[in-house]
């Protein structure tokens, strides 16, 4: 689905949103690249979240532009932007607890084949086992993939709640604080994951995070929001060494 | 497992064909009124049990549905023709009533469509040109086709249970296609399945349609077989008792139908000796099945499965511990 290499996926232009005399996103623009995983920082009430769910169809922006590969998406709903390629995770987790794990990786993406119509005598996988298996394998969780996945620790709910954003191989998936609740050691592992993901998917992803190890790692730019306003992007080095964001963030 | 459940739907079908030949007439007649309810109730364990909705409105489609083949019948046309204007007619409105799921869920969605069947319900008793008023539509005749007669109790049997079967497998198919895990998924969590691509709207309206056509047929069974219908069957205290039924057989649970409509309809005739006592104790039996069964009947094999793994699970770990604590001592 790459078009021209210089166009960006993402492209958000002075989005603003306020929630009566709240300006929770004041006028925030920024691109994301093809291949490359843009990180969102801020302290808690910076606006993240409005952004997000701007981007993900969840609310309509007061002002402002959002394209997905040139094509202005501003309007469309979650249903629809996932149609065009948007995958994400949310928050908290989101499994279809009496599902399989194979039968929650292949709902992720079974709706991307055929119509509604054909799916009816469509085999019961989809034909989507192997691209399920393959991902299974990727996450390490073969040895429950036929387990109900609302019988899994938290850490490997949050793997198959990650894994099913990726099934219909998303030209950009935005990731809500995938570390979120999850221990030290699964921290990085989840790091690897998506670090090897982004290379064999060459896809784009958006990682709102506030472990800060973890997105200075990960992250190829990184985007400091406060108040509801853009402080600084940059790498993580520039970032590291923002006198301001140090400041008002990285500081405390 | 499977070749199990095979085997035990296979024995079910051989009791199905051959007890009612050793019964009498109640019995038989028993036995056709309960697999209209298990048609019935198998359309509202998809609203309800697999796609997750709310609804308190079925029995206005078995109304409907009942009404639909009687009035073309009384008019001249064929079953065979009332039949399939049931279904469809009852998936157009089923259609409509699945709008409101889309605005309100939970206990608010249950109150919008047991105001939908109460309209039909008043619909029913009062349009006396088109149904009859609480007279209600007289000698409603049993159907024929291809020169056999349906019209003997275990004749009309046979007939209610091949649309049985035949409308239990296509549902059977539907299920075991994607459309069963984009119902679950709708069920589970409809916000998440929305951001994986399932057209939540889409699969909510045709729960309802789907179940609405389920009822709509079993209506017109229900119609022949009584040869007698007036609104009373159709009340919302009808679609309760088939809420209940789901319920208690186990919503989501395939075979539930087959065991909720069971006690919906054998159980209060077991209790008729009961007599002024029946309501109470099969009030008592309903309440104490959802304590100690709130996933219904058919919860029990995977009750019974958990359990065995936890005990394996924890005889494991005790196992490890003990091999640890071993270990130790060597060292």
């Amino acid at each position: 689905m790459t078009m021209s290499t210089n166009q960006p996926v993402l492209k958000v232009t002075d989005l603003k949103k306020a929630y009566g005399a709240i300006q929770a996103v004041g006028g925030v623009s920024f691109e994301v690249r093809p291949g490359e995983i843009f990180g969102v920082i801020g302290p808690n009430g910076s606006g993240k979240t409005t952004l997000f769910n701007s981007m993900l169809g969840q609310i309509t922006p007061d002002t402002g532009k959002i394209e997905l590969n040139g094509q202005d998406v501003t309007q469309l709903g979650p249903l629809e932007l996932n149609r065009l390629g948007v995958g994400r995770t949310f928050q908290t987790l989101q499994v279809f607890g009496k599902m399989t794990v194979r039968d929650n990786l292949i709902v992720a993406a079974q709706e991307h084949q055929g119509t509604m119509f054909s799916r009816m005598f469509a085999p019961s996988d989809s034909d989507l086992g192997a691209k399920a298996d393959a991902l299974i394998d990727q996450f390490h969780i073969k040895h429950v993939a036929d387990k109900k996945a609302g019988e899994l620790s938290y850490g490997q709910q949050k793997l198959v709640d990650i894994a099913m954003a990726f099934m219909s191989e998303p030209d950009l998936v935005l990731l809500d604080e995938p570390c979120a609740g999850v221990n030290p050691s699964l921290v990085g592992g989840i790091s690897t994951l998506l670090k090897d993901l982004n290379k064999t998917r060459k896809g784009s992803f958006v990682v709102i995070e506030h472990n800060m190890d973890f997105v200075m790692d990960l992250c190829h730019r990184i985007m400091v929001m406060v108040e509801g306003k853009v402080m600084a992007i940059g790498t993580p080095e520039e970032i590291r060494a923002n006198k301001q964001v140090l400041d008002a963030y990285l500081g405390s | 497992m499977k070749k199990l459940a095979f085997l035990a739907g296979l024995l079910g079908l051989l009791a199905c064909i051959f007890v009612p030949t050793l019964l009498k007439n109640h019995g038989i007649y028993l036995f056709t009124y309960w697999l209209i309810y298990v048609i019935a109730t198998m359309g509202l364990n998809l609203t309800i049990g697999y796609a997750g909705q709310k609804s308190l409105g079925h029995a206005a489609f078995f109304g409907i549905g009942a009404y639909t083949v009687a009035v073309m019948m009384q008019a001249g046309y064929s079953f065979w023709l009332g039949m399939p204007l049931a279904a469809l007619g009852c998936f157009v409105v089923g259609l409509a009533l699945g709008f409101p799921a889309l605005r309100v869920q939970t206990i608010y969605l249950a109150f919008a469509t047991l105001g939908f069947n109460t309209a039909v319900w008043l619909v029913m008793r009062n349009e006396e040109w088109l149904t009859g008023g609480t007279f209600g539509i007289n000698n409603i005749a049993r159907p024929e086709a291809f020169g056999i007669s349906f019209d003997g109790n275990l004749a009309y049997y046979y007939l209610v249970l091949a649309f049985a079967v035949v409308l239990g497998l296509l549902l059977w198919g539907l299920l075991n296609s994607p459309w069963g895990k984009a119902f679950t998924a709708l069920r589970d969590n409809p916000i998440r399945a929305e951001s994986l691509g399932v057209d939540i709207r889409g699969y909510t309206l045709l729960s309802f349609a789907i179940g609405a056509a389920y009822a709509g047929i079993a209506g017109g069974l229900f119609g022949s077989l009584v040869q007698f219908i007036d609104p009373a069957p159709f009340t919302v205290e009808a679609s309760i008792m088939m809420y209940l039924m789901v319920v208690v057989g186990g919503p989501g649970y395939f075979l539930g139908p087959l065991l909720g409509a069971a006690v919906g309809v054998i159980l209060p005739e077991w209790l008729r000796f009961a007599q002024a006592w029946y309501l109470f104790v099969f009030g008592t039996a309903v309440v104490m099945l959802m304590i100690y069964l709130p996933d219904g009947l058919l919860s029990i094999p995977d009750r019974i499965r958990a359990k065995r793994q936890s005990r394996e699970a924890s005889a494991a770990r005790a196992a490890n511990a003990n091999q640890r604590s071993a270990e130790g001592v060597k060292a």
